[in-house]
């Protein structure tokens, strides 16, 4: 990973953001995110991103918990070691749906949140550069990728003009690394760059 | 661009003309502020409390569970008492995230985190009496099926108690996994306000490096919308679980199929009051009225009055059925063990009944609803009657078992088991007293997502669109409609 240079546009309405966003678009400029302190409904879309598939993700963690309880529970019970509970079937199905269902939960959502942990690169000591320190409180913060034939000054002025209430210029690394909020060293840096 | 509208007949759950960073500002402040002296007041109360919980159980590891008064018939007492109580209790956090949310009840917002919280720190307190009445508590990792040298010997998949093990662990952690979820952007609104190295460094940590990313919330507001359809079901299935634990025994009083929704019912009920006590000190001490609002407070007294309600009425099938199948042993426990005012124990049935079913139909009247005072007392009142039930439930049931000669010992818990009991009280408001200090207690995020809809200030604005004919609006659904704002202009 590299460094990019980026123009931030910050909006501090979601009303004058969503055309925003449309002029942005129209006028071929790449956003590379929208960073907001709040989900705002609609905005995916806006962008032109699809529909997250984590919930598919969460349905086969499910039947993999269905299927493990199911089968070391009849394995156990029928095979290793037979209990003889009162002359009842070994196979006892309806008693073991309570723990079937719960290995469901439990496995869905484990493997749900690991999932989106990894998806959205998030972990704890993950650090990631933040283009405005108000993203999480009250500013809608669209950074715009630059290439070698965008005209910085022209977008800054074009953002200024769609409504954006602060314009500015930075370059920065858009991946993750390992670091601490309170430092601002990034280790790696320079080996990065070089490769 | 749409514009979402929401009927100027609700209540409005945010009060005053607030911004977005005027809803951080309110909520990060007592993180960010010196504790009070109050809150060290509280919190040392509370490590007090632990200490001597911690010393109870230590001696009851020491000495063994002999230190406790539990007798041949017997064998549950308090602690099995305490376990279903804080269980329940256990039950509003996640009913209020998880069930709320896809009823779409937008009220939840405001008390969801500290509910959350609540529901956590609950099912850790309850999780203590079942782990150390085993005696020997070394080996409670035996409950979990794993290949051992001993045969392998498994545990028994057919057995309630079993069910119970992987119910409440698996609730403890998705309960876990959502809350920490859901406070991931709030812990990041934090972090990039923190002024010092110290904050900035741990809430970096805590919060994960999340950036607030138009993706990111995409797939986190999936995740919410999937933990909560699988916490419905599972909110409901521990409860149940747990009542399993006496529905499949053949005890007279315990053997009956109503248990199920009469457990899950009276859990809501209790988790529902022990949230009211909480929000309303909280609320007060975080000046956080126009947060938690009377609307908030209102709607959970009538979500205590239903669920009240309803375990009143399984009170009465009980009774009825005791006379009803002519069970000479279920008669005798319902209407003389239980119902008998003047039997050894028919004080604590007719404490449960004063608390659980007569008291709380007051919140019939929407002006006691809208009481402070009257809901903090009932609050604490329902959870003494909820005590009373499970007490009821084990103790009534159990000291005249089928052998008479062993009727004679009154069970009363020795100091050590208060002592546990108090213990957990200490663990559950140290952790809460913590959580309130280094956590927003409400959540940032999610206030802020409903504002626009439902903040006064922004409602008023919207008054003029009462006027508008239905036909203009687009589609409708879930209590909001969306329209295009250029059609007012």
């Amino acid at each position: 990973m590299a460094k990019k240079t980026f123009v931030v546009g910050c909006f501090d309405d979601e009303e004058v953001l969503f055309p925003a966003i449309k002029k942005v678009r129209t006028a071929g400029y790449k956003i590379q995110d929208v960073y907001t302190p709040f989900p705002v409904h609609g905005l995916d879309h806006a962008l032109g991103m699809r529909e997250t598939s984590l919930h598919t993700a969460g349905f086969i963690y499910g039947i993999t918990g269905t299927t493990t309880a199911l089968s070391c529970i009849s394995w156990i019970l029928t095979s290793d070691w037979p209990l003889n509970i009162g002359g009842k079937p070994h196979f006892a199905l309806p008693a073991w749906i309570p723990i079937m269902f719960e290995l469901t939960v439990l496995f869905s959502a484990v493997g749900m949140v690991l999932t989106f942990c990894y998806l959205c690169q998030l972990a704890p000591f993950v650090k990631k550069h933040h283009f405005h320190a108000r993203a999480t409180d009250d500013l809608f913060v669209m950074p715009i990728e630059c290439t070698s034939k965008t005209n910085i000054d022209d977008l800054q002025a074009f953002l200024k003009n769609a409504g954006a209430v602060e314009v500015n210029v930075q370059v920065a690394e858009d991946g993750w690394w390992l670091g601490r909020y309170d430092k601002d060293e990034m280790p790696f840096e320079n080996k990065i760059v070089a490769a | 661009m749409h514009l979402k509208y929401e009927s100027q007949l609700r209540e409005p759950l945010v009060y005053g003309s607030k911004t977005y960073h005027d809803v951080t500002e309110d909520i990060v402040r007592p993180i960010e502020a010196k504790p009070s002296k109050l809150w060290y007041i509280g919190f040392y109360i509370a490590v007090a409390l632990l200490i001597f919980g911690v010393y109870s159980i230590y001696r009851d590891v020491t000495y063994g569970i002999g230190q406790w008064n539990l007798n041949k018939t017997i064998g549950w007492g308090w602690d099995i008492t305490n376990f279903v109580w804080w269980v329940g209790i256990g039950h509003a956090g996640t009913l209020i995230s998880a069930i709320l949310l896809l009823f779409r009840q937008g009220w939840r917002t405001g008390v969801n985190r500290a509910a959350e919280a609540m529901t956590i720190f609950a099912v850790m307190c309850a999780g203590q009496f079942p782990i150390w009445h085993m005696g020997r508590v070394w080996m409670a990792f035996f409950v979990m099926p794993y290949p051992n040298t001993r045969g392998p010997l498994w545990v028994n998949f057919n057995s309630p108690l079993l069910w119970d093990v992987f119910a409440i662990s698996t609730y403890f952690t998705v309960s876990l996994l959502f809350w920490y979820s859901g406070l991931l952007p709030d812990l990041a609104t934090v972090r990039d306000r923190a002024k010092t190295k110290l904050r900035k460094h741990l809430y970096g940590v805590a919060s994960f490096g999340w950036s607030g990313s138009t993706k990111h919330w995409q797939r986190h507001e999936s995740l919410s919308l999937v933990l909560a359809g699988l916490s419905t079901p599972l909110v409901l299935s521990v409860h149940t679980i747990v009542s399993f634990d006496f529905a499949t025994s053949v005890i007279p009083g315990w053997h009956t199929t109503i248990f199920p929704p009469y457990f899950v019912a009276g859990a809501v009920f209790s988790g529902f009051a022990m949230v009211q006590s909480l929000m309303i000190i909280v609320r007060k001490v975080f000046g956080m009225e126009d947060y938690v609002t009377m609307g908030h407070i209102e709607a959970m007294n009538k979500v205590i009055v239903l669920t009240g309600s309803i375990v009143g009425v399984a009170y009465l099938t009980e009774l009825f059925m005791g006379w009803y199948s002519q069970n000479k042993y279920e008669g005798y426990t319902f209407w003389y063990s239980r119902a008998n005012l003047f039997s050894p124990y028919g004080w604590s049935y007719w404490g449960m009944m004063a608390c659980n079913v007569i008291s709380p139909q007051i919140f019939w009247f929407r002006k006691m609803r809208r009481n402070l005072f009257v809901t903090f007392f009932m609050s604490v009142i329902v959870n003494i009657g909820m005590w009373f039930e499970r007490f009821v439930i084990i103790v009534t049931s159990l000291y005249r078992d089928y052998l008479p000669s062993s009727w004679a010992v009154y069970y009363s818990p020795t100091i050590w088991e208060i002592g546990f009991y108090l213990g957990t009280f200490g663990l559950f408001f140290t952790c809460f007293f913590l959580f309130a200090k280094y956590f927003p207690v409400i959540a940032i995020a999610e206030i802020k997502y409903v504002l626009k809809t439902t903040g006064e200030s922004y409602k008023e604005k919207m008054g003029h669109l009462e006027q508008v004919p239905a036909e203009v609006f687009g589609h409708s659904g879930h209590g909001h409609t969306t329209v295009d704002n250029h059609a007012h202009n």
